[in-house]
């Protein structure tokens, strides 16, 4: 313990940032529990960033748990699997949390069933060639399980032009609240290694780094006792702070390499995956399975169970806060932590594979969130001083609101900013930059569509 | 020839000796000088660089709107005068103008006014907030656009106007105004076509139509069957009876969706006797939308009662 704590003081870390306050205490110690399957699953076609997936099942056909129901459309897509046996109800639109209507498959679990898993043609990592780990990725199903859901196996291949020296497993886990990387780290250590092993394969990576928050001894622990002696792995502490998960910020601060404008890691040389992502990826490829089910924190001050749940995916926001026991006045509900995470518009929204958590808040949190008011920009520079990107929030922030989207784009970096909201949240006039930012992006794309 | 050089550079010291001691003959002359270079610069330029400009489009663009509103597809209006006197466009082609001013362009340039009927926008909802309910709250940016963001807006059907104003706030003619049910009304008379509002709606409910199209589809929810109604009371719920109470093939179904196809004969007011909910609607000359007979009444004028869910 002291060692971690010496080793924090002169952690590596980035520049900028904030220091919300962790909340991660109610949900931190408690074990990944099996969550109960909802009446009706709803598995949207495009869970991922890409093509949507397409049906391989049709409306009356009995499924079991862990069948494929949607293959891949294409490189930029992945495989969809049965998240309990039952029988398909429907193929139609239904909400998602990106805010459009998504085709989805409707499964209806039946009752009486044993919900076993079936294994597939495994992927072993002995004999298996890079080409094969990458298909076995994308016909797991498997994206990134950090928020974004980024087909992994997208992530892996990669121009020839362009080699990988290091490969970054992400334990971060900045956001507030969110517990699922923690306890898997804990508790998945075996798979989160055997998931290195199948990427170090795949890439050819020269070393690989663990990284984890200085807030999760314990982790770090797990993980050091189960590090393998023949490979190089390591794992490296960093001093806590937001936003420091996101991939490019964890770059910069692991390895002092900033990965250029527009650009990926894989131009300074580095793959980057949650921790989650390559538990999975260890768990299911030797199986040959796919994800139907994942690790999300159900917590909040509206939540009464609060935990870490193994939650199948589909399941509706409305049923997991009932059979968490939510309290009658919840008036917020989050999808993923309360930095990033959308905020839910309809508890019909399944959910899916880029969930992390669900939050829920009660009017006692919220009322005075909705009595404030937003003041004129008082040019203080606390947004300037929390960019990790060091964009100028305050003035991007005018500009939004003059409507000079394009001048945004071309002259202020604006496609820098990955929302990570911390200049929304030390904004002393609470002035909604992000929102700005988000609706600027979408504008800015709209209008280069069109000309 | 020395001789001359010799002179010349006699005169030269000469003058220079005469005015080193005179700085406002300096100035008098060097100005002098160059306001009479420029002068016949420009003399020169003004008879040789000369461009005719045809003289019909002074007169022709003082007789058009000014409002820059785009709507005829050329960039401003001065652009459109240059087009009319060009004879690319009939005067007609404006949406803004008056008939008078139009029949004054046309005269100026002896062409026919052209018969170009009048375009306005059409909104394709109906779901206001009496008929309509949200299943969330909104809070943020007072926009439509803003709200559009968060997870689709709140609004119990996704399709739906979310109803906080832009296409009102971006009508530079006060075309639209949003009504008692937040839902935008367009002024039929007032409105240009300039298709600002089409740009500025996130959930894309407007386009651009002559106004003989009468017979309008007010809703755009893909869902099949009757479960939308929960949401909204005028959603059309697929049941086709508008398709085939039309003749010539005019209503199609897709995506769930009556859809008017305007190249077939489209003067079939019968089409929405039967509409179940009044998603198929007749805009009348005088009274605006009107639903059919079979229509479900909504007599509620007050905002829907909502829980959120």
């Amino acid at each position: 313990m002291t060692g971690i704590m010496d080793t924090a003081l002169g952690a590596p870390s980035f520049r900028h940032g904030v220091h919300p306050r962790e909340h991660k205490e109610d949900t931190r110690g408690l074990a990944i529990r099996q969550f109960p399957f909802a009446p009706m699953l709803i598995m949207p076609l495009r869970q991922h960033l890409g093509a949507p997936a397409v049906p391989v099942v049709r409306v009356g056909q009995e499924v079991a748990r862990g069948e494929t129901i949607a293959r891949p459309d294409g490189f930029m897509s992945v495989a969809m699997h049965a998240p309990a046996s039952g029988v398909v109800r429907r193929i139609e639109l239904a909400p998602t949390i990106s805010g459009d209507m998504v085709e989805s498959v409707f499964i209806e679990p039946l009752p009486a069933d044993t919900q076993e898993v079936d294994d597939g043609e495994p992927c072993r990592l002995d004999n298996a060639t890079p080409e094969q780990i990458m298909t076995a990725i994308q016909n797991a199903g498997i994206v990134g399980l950090g928020g974004a859901a980024f087909p992994t196996h997208a992530k892996l291949r990669f121009p020839d032009d362009k080699h990988v020296d290091t490969l970054i497993i992400n334990g971060v886990e900045c956001e507030p609240y969110l517990t699922t990387d923690h306890r898997v780290m804990l508790e998945q250590s075996a798979d989160v290694i055997a998931g290195i092993r199948y990427l170090v394969k795949a890439t050819s990576a020269v070393r690989t780094i663990i990284a984890v928050e200085a807030n999760k001894p314990d982790a770090v622990t797990a993980l050091s006792a189960a590090l393998p002696d023949d490979l190089p792995v390591d794992v490296t502490v960093l001093k806590v702070k937001y936003p420091q998960g996101a991939e490019k910020i964890l770059i910069k601060a692991l390895l002092k390499r900033e990965v250029p404008q527009g650009g990926l890691p894989i131009d300074v040389g580095v793959i980057c995956t949650n921790v989650a992502t390559t538990a999975e990826i260890g768990r299911l490829l030797p199986r040959g399975r796919g994800i139907q089910e994942r690790v999300i924190t159900i917590a909040g001050p509206g939540v009464e169970k609060k935990g870490n749940y193994l939650i199948p995916i589909g399941t509706p926001v409305r049923f997991a806060l009932e059979a968490c026991g939510a309290d009658p006045d919840i008036t917020r509900v989050f999808m993923g932590g309360p930095m990033m995470g959308p905020a839910v518009s309809n508890l019909d929204i399944p959910v899916t594979k880029g969930t992390s958590g669900i939050l829920a808040f009660t009017v006692h949190e919220t009322a005075a969130i909705v009595e404030r008011k937003v003041y004129a920009c008082i040019h203080c520079a606390r947004c300037v001083e929390s960019c990790p990107v060091f964009l100028n929030p305050s003035h991007l922030g005018l500009l939004a609101k003059n409507e000079q989207y394009e001048q945004m784009a071309d002259d202020h970096s604006l496609y820098d900013c990955f929302e990570c909201g911390a200049c929304n949240y030390v904004c002393p006039s609470h002035i909604p930059l992000v929102q700005y930012f988000r609706l600027a992006k979408k504008m800015v794309r709209k209008l280069r569509a069109t000309h | 020839m020395l001789n001359f050089e010799y002179q010349i550079a006699v005169f030269t010291r000469w003058c220079i000796s005469r005015i080193g001691d005179r700085p406002m003959l300096v100035a008098v002359v060097t100005l002098g000088g160059l306001t009479f270079l420029i002068a016949t610069a420009l003399v020169v330029a003004q008879s040789r660089l000369r461009v005719d400009e045809d003289p019909r489009i002074e007169p022709v663009y003082e007789l058009l709107p000014h409002t820059d509103c785009g709507a005829c597809g050329y960039p401003g209006c001065r652009a459109f005068a240059e087009a009319l006197a060009a004879a690319e466009v009939p005067p007609g082609k404006c949406t803004v103008g008056t008939e008078e001013e139009k029949q004054a362009i046309a005269d100026i340039l002896s062409v026919d006014v052209g018969n170009v009927e009048k375009v306005v926008a059409r909104l394709a909802c109906a779901g206001g907030a009496n008929v309509a309910r949200m299943h969330a709250f909104y809070e943020g940016l007072d926009s439509c656009r803003g709200a559009a963001l968060v997870a689709g807006g709140g609004k119990g059907c996704f399709w739906g106007c979310l109803g906080y104003g832009d296409c009102e706030a971006v009508c530079d003619v006060d075309a639209i105004i949003m009504s008692q049910d937040k839902l935008p009304v367009v002024i039929e008379d007032l409105c240009t076509a300039c298709g600002d509002c089409v740009d500025a709606c996130p959930k894309d409910l407007f386009t651009l139509h002559p106004v003989s199209h009468r017979l309008w589809v007010a809703c755009k929810n893909l869902e099949f069957g009757d479960p939308i109604l929960a949401d909204c009371e005028v959603a059309c719920t697929a049941c086709a009876k508008c398709a085939k109470d039309a003749t010539g093939g005019l209503i199609n179904m897709q995506d769930n969706l009556a859809v008017v196809d305007y190249t077939r004969s489209h003067d079939q007011r019968h089409a929405i006797d039967r509409c179940p909910t009044g998603a198929i609607v007749w805009f009348d000359k005088d009274q605006g939308p009107q639903k059919g007979p079979a229509a479900r009444k909504v007599f509620r004028t007050s905002v829907r009662h909502v829980a959120p869910t």
